[in-house]
């Protein structure tokens, strides 16, 4: 589904992605763990085409595309999601408005016809209800005022509404309490699908617990250092982040 | 006094020696500005003695004061002696003859704008004479006003039929020698529209100079003058979404407001004049003074405008609260594209005691754009519990574009509260990339975010002008991201 062959990619003048290789498969779950500055956040943005960060070599296919061809919102409609780290706000724009936009745009790019309002309010309110997520929700603006659980909970709302072929979550579990972990990897869990997949971007072994991945990279000084299955995340929280960087010196 | 009007008759007589004939619709003084064509416009309104006066007293004003240059615009000096201050409104010689003959990017802005077809042709100032639905339409609107006592009229109708209720309150809140384009208007103003709502009606509809028959076109220096009786209410909206052909370079109205006790007067604006091209050649000047009088205790005026057009904007629609417990409100969104520049803002002088005020003010710039806010809050002595909130915020798009903000306060009494928040930010980069990863294009993402940012304003707008206002802020900003 997704084929990362030596990406090089550089922001403001600096090289943060130094030959990465990646290959996902439909029905997959993966986890890229790292320490701070590894990269992990890069990699995400440049997979979902943020312009400033610029390739500098490599290649990526995505559901037989030439992905770093696209723009951002092809990319999307094509079936690529990241949910934010941190979300941004846009004051005085509905929630439910953009998602209904987002899903739209897509259905339009697929040449299915748009969702009614009736149609649209009855599927969310069910995701809604999912992600345990107050009706007040549907009447504010976007990430307008929410809280960092509130505003991750809704990534993972428009996630389950616009039904990725693949879901990028950079640091979703970030800022979450016990609870709201668990709604969120609920979510995450019900999208598991033989023809999709997800890419976890991940501090912290703790996700994994609730989201079981097949396989877990350490990406480190723009490389991925060691890959292995869930057993990694693991090993990776007994002995530090600098195990993974010594052993590979040695 | 009798040379001057030897001089008006030598003026009317030139005209028709360069072989006009006697039709009305069709002639307009030579180009040149003084005492004698002055004399000349009152006269051919057949105007009261007391207008003429009026004018002459403005013109003399005038002719004292300076050009402001205190605003954060810049424009070639106007030669005001190289203007025509009086030619009919109608069937200007170079109108297009149809709509083939319009500029096929006029019309599809007006599809953009969803303008019903026959509209489209009026707006375009193609000179047919076939007047649609409009005219049974108006008069209906007549009939229905006339029942409930409203006088909704031209201003020369006004002059004309109401001379009395003319001569109490014009210039009563804007004097003649307010400012100089305020008193250039007041010398050679051509038309306007004029309503007196009498005590205790509720206007049964809201007034748009759309509805207004027999002046479609008033040219570059309209008077508008709205008095609410006491317990009168009225909204009125003017101009229209459509950006109006006009070759005018210079627009210089005056628009004066009064309301009396308990009396309330909406006035709703979108401001949509040619804004030049997009290297910044062409465009209306608009040089506005508009003002409201809160005459009354407990009384009400709200300004709401949407700028979009025009080279250049310079314009304030104030308050006086002179009246104990009146209020007035000021919301708007100024848009500047290219090389617009807009000076717009608002000033609420607080007399009465218990006056309330709220200013909120949204700037959007983008290209080569300068926006500037320019507000003051006065707080007179006397003015004991008075009360302000403002707001502005800009919103920066691209990086050669400006936004200004000038708040002025003076408060003279100590029991007053004024409260002021400003914010300034660009269109994010995140904002945009967030809805762009949403599968979103460019142009709706922007579109989406402009609009979040202006709703507070729109929602004070009557509905269906609300929807419009919102396809035009898209249609102005097009191209300006992305």
């Amino acid at each position: 589904m997704l084929t990362i062959t030596d990406l090089h990619a550089r922001v403001a003048g600096k090289d943060i992605l130094k030959g990465v290789n990646l290959a996902i498969r439909p029905g997959e779950i993966h986890a890229i763990m790292g320490p701070n500055g590894s990269g992990k956040s890069t990699l995400a943005q440049v997979l979902a085409g943020r312009e400033d960060y610029e390739v500098t070599q490599g290649s990526v296919s995505f559901a037989g595309l030439d992905l770093l061809a696209l723009p951002a919102e092809q990319r999307a409609r094509a079936g690529l999601f990241l949910g934010f780290q941190y979300p941004v706000e846009i004051p005085g724009v509905n929630n439910v408005y953009l998602l209904k936009a987002a899903l739209n745009a897509k259905r339009t790019a697929a040449g299915e016809p748009e969702v009614d309002a009736y149609e649209f309010l009855t599927l969310i309110r069910q995701k809604m209800k999912f992600m345990q997520m107050n009706e007040s929700f549907l009447t504010r603006g976007v990430n307008e005022g929410f809280s960092g659980g509130e505003k991750k909970r809704n990534e993972v709302l428009q996630m389950l509404v616009l039904e990725p072929k693949l879901a990028i979550l950079d640091e979703t579990d970030s800022g979450l309490d016990i609870d709201a972990l668990k709604v969120v990897s609920a979510g995450v869990n019900s999208l598991r699908h033989p023809e999709r997949a997800v890419l976890l971007v991940t501090h912290y072994q703790r996700l994994l617990d609730y989201i079981v991945p097949d396989h877990v990279h350490v990406l480190s000084g723009g490389r991925i250092m060691r890959s292995g299955d869930k057993t990694l995340a693991h090993e990776l929280e007994r002995r530090g982040y600098d195990w993974v960087l010594e052993s590979q010196v040695a | 006094m009798s040379s001057k009007s030897q001089d008006v008759e030598t003026l009317l007589a030139q005209k028709y020696r360069h072989g006009f004939v006697t039709d009305i619709e069709s002639d307009s003084l030579p180009p040149g500005l003084d005492e004698g064509v002055v004399a000349a416009i009152s006269k051919k309104k057949r105007e009261p003695q007391f207008l003429l006066d009026w004018r002459l007293k403005a013109f003399r004003h005038w002719l004292t004061m300076q050009e402001p240059t205190w605003a954060q615009v810049h424009y070639k000096p106007i030669d005001y002696q190289d203007i025509s201050y009086y030619s009919a409104p109608r069937a200007p010689a170079n109108a297009p003859k149809s709509l083939e003959e319009v500029d096929p990017k006029l019309l599809a802005t007006y599809a953009k704008l969803g303008i019903p077809l026959h509209e489209r042709a009026r707006l375009a100032g193609v000179a047919v004479d076939a007047v649609f639905d409009s005219v049974s339409v108006a008069t209906t609107f007549k009939e229905k006003l006339g029942k409930a006592g409203v006088i909704f009229c031209s201003f020369s109708d006004a002059v004309r039929d109401h001379p009395g209720l003319i001569e109490r309150y014009l210039g009563s809140v804007v004097p003649p020698g307010d400012n100089f384009f305020a008193a250039l208007n007041s010398a050679v103003f051509s038309d306007g529209s004029f309503v007196y709502v009498p005590a205790g009606v509720r206007c049964p509809m809201e007034l748009s100079t759309y509805f207004r028959i027999n002046a479609a076109k008033t040219g570059q220096f309209e008077r508008t003058l709205i008095i609410a009786a006491e317990a009168a209410s009225v909204s009125y909206l003017e101009g229209c979404t459509a950006p109006m052909r006009d070759e005018n370079q210079l627009h210089a109205a005056v628009v004066e407001l009064v309301a009396l006790d308990n009396a309330q007067i909406k006035y709703s604006t979108v401001q949509n004049w040619y804004p030049g091209d997009e290297n910044g050649l062409g465009g209306i000047f608009n040089f506005v003074t508009k003002r409201g009088e809160c005459r009354g205790h407990n009384s009400k005026i709200s300004w709401t405008q949407v700028e979009t057009g025009s080279a250049i904007t310079w314009k304030y629609p104030s308050c006086i609260l002179k009246g104990d417990n009146s209020t007035g409100e000021f919301y708007s969104v100024a848009v500047a594209n290219n090389y617009q520049q807009a000076d717009t803002g608002t000033k609420m002088i607080h007399i009465g005691r218990n006056t309330k005020s709220t200013i909120v003010s949204k700037g959007i710039s983008a290209g080569h754009a300068q926006n500037t806010y320019r507000g003051q809050v006065k707080v007179l002595p006397s003015a004991e519990g008075a009360r302000n909130f403002t707001q502005c915020d800009s919103l920066l798009m691209g990086p050669d574009c400006e936004a200004h903000t000038f708040p002025y306060m003076e408060v003279r009494n100590p029991t007053a509260t004024v409260e002021h928040e400003a914010s300034t930010s660009k269109i994010g980069e995140d904002q945009l990339f967030y809805c762009l990863q949403r599968g979103i294009s460019a142009e709706d993402a922007v579109n989406m975010i402009v609009s979040g940012f202006c709703k507070v304003v729109f929602k004070e707008l009557p509905m269906e002008f609300a929807v419009e206002a919102q396809n035009l802020l898209s249609v102005s900003l097009e191209g300006a991201v992305g």
